[in-house]
């Protein structure tokens, strides 16, 4: 995977040479090891900051809602997904991005990885599949495959399902996964037991949104959790307001969220609030047959009427 | 999430069907008593001196 950079590299400066596009949106090292942030490339000499590592897994569709000009983005699967289902909502246009799609075999937990250190991580590099890592209590050599993100572990759609361009010849997908083991394991919760589940589950937020704002679908210009006229949900850390937020939140994205893991990856509290999001995405399969952003021309399942919709819960 | 299933309820019902809507409201009010107060998704405000 760290091969793809030179290739990302070579079509980025050709793209800002050529002018197709007046900016490509890919990644850059951020202040801390692990922790990769997008990168605004404007002229083919800010290419040279581009890098590309298992660390670079925020959702880039989130940097192209409303923009104006032409912009080349880099896409693993899930950003792809979200970049259709950006131009499906009408939040950019096809003809203004180019896709250098970048076939993806998973990115790092990097609160896993974390945990498995005392002190902080000072380093992080990658050598076939390794990872080395140099933290103040020492280095260890870990194994890429037990590290995943929780969601790449599960993902079913490696390779970028729209793109101009692939930066590396398309990587076997996943086959049987099981996605939503852990999504049963709660529905067969009874409800006092579920509630409890939830409870502690965001006892720890801390209400600082990173999730929200890392998430590409998040992008009402003012977010429900903001207004304050009429304010729809305190702001405290209150348990029930938190939950508000993370409930509605989650039921903003029915239908939308392609479980790129952004949302888990930016949390700095750990909190596995994908949990919401991937009962959405399961109920969205079972009862539309919908998985999202793998298709431009279908519209999503919440703004259409089939004949065939299930309605037995409605008397 | 960890409402009970019975406090949720859902129905098409046009304007011209008054019984029906009746109906409706008797069946899911006694549902939801039959399941008493619902004491977990409530914000209790800090109480003030
Ligand atoms: S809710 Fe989370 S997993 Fe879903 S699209 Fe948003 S950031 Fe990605
Ligand atoms: S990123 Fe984590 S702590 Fe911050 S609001 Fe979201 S769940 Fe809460």
């Amino acid at each position: 995977m760290v091969g793809y950079i030179d290739k990302i590299k070579e079509i980025s400066e050709r793209l800002l040479k050529e002018g197709t596009v007046e900016m490509v949106i890919g990644f850059q090292k951020g202040t801390l090891p692990m922790m990769n942030t997008p990168c605004f490339a404007k002229t083919p000499e800010d290419v040279g900051n581009f890098v590309w590592d298992s660390h670079c897994g925020i959702n880039l569709a989130n940097y192209l809602t409303d923009r104006k000009e032409k912009i080349g983005v880099i896409a693993k699967g899930c950003d792809s997904r979200s970049i259709v289902t950006h131009i499906t909502e009408n939040k950019i246009k096809r003809e203004q991005i180019f896709v250098i799609g970048a076939p993806c075999k998973g990115m790092m937990d990097r609160h896993k990885i974390a945990s498995l250190f005392e002190t902080e991580i000072r380093s992080v590099a990658e050598n076939d599949g390794k990872l080395i890592v140099t933290a103040g209590d020492g280095e260890k050599t870990l194994e890429k495959a037990d590290l995943l993100q929780k969601n790449c572990a599960v993902c079913a759609h490696r390779n970028p399902v729209i793109h101009d361009e692939l930066a590396a010849d398309p990587v076997e997908d996943q086959k049987d996964v099981d996605r939503y083991a852990d999504v049963r394991e709660i529905e067969t919760m009874p409800p006092a037991e579920k509630w409890d589940y939830f409870d502690d589950l965001f006892s720890a937020c801390i209400r600082c949104y990173a999730c929200r704002n890392a998430c590409p679908l998040c992008y009402c210009p003012t977010c429900f959790v903001d207004e304050s006229q009429p304010q729809w949900v305190g702001k405290s850390t209150d348990p029930i307001d938190t939950k508000t937020f993370h409930f509605l939140r989650a039921y903003h994205c029915a239908g939308r969220c392609t479980d790129c893991g952004s949302c888990e990856r930016a949390c700095p509290m750990g909190i596995n609030m994908r949990m919401l999001t991937k009962k959405l995405e399961k109920d969205c399969i079972d009862a539309f047959g919908w998985e999202p952003g793998l298709d431009l021309n279908q519209r999503p399942p919440l703004d259409t009427y089939k004949m065939d919709d299930p309605e037995d819960f409605i008397k | 999430m960890g409402i009970e299933p019975g406090r949720l309820h859902f129905s098409w019902i046009s304007s011209a069907e008054a019984t029906k809507f009746v109906d409706v409201v008797t069946q899911v009010t006694d549902a939801v008593r039959a399941l008493g107060p619902h004491e977990n998704f409530v914000k209790h405000m800090p109480k003030v001196a």
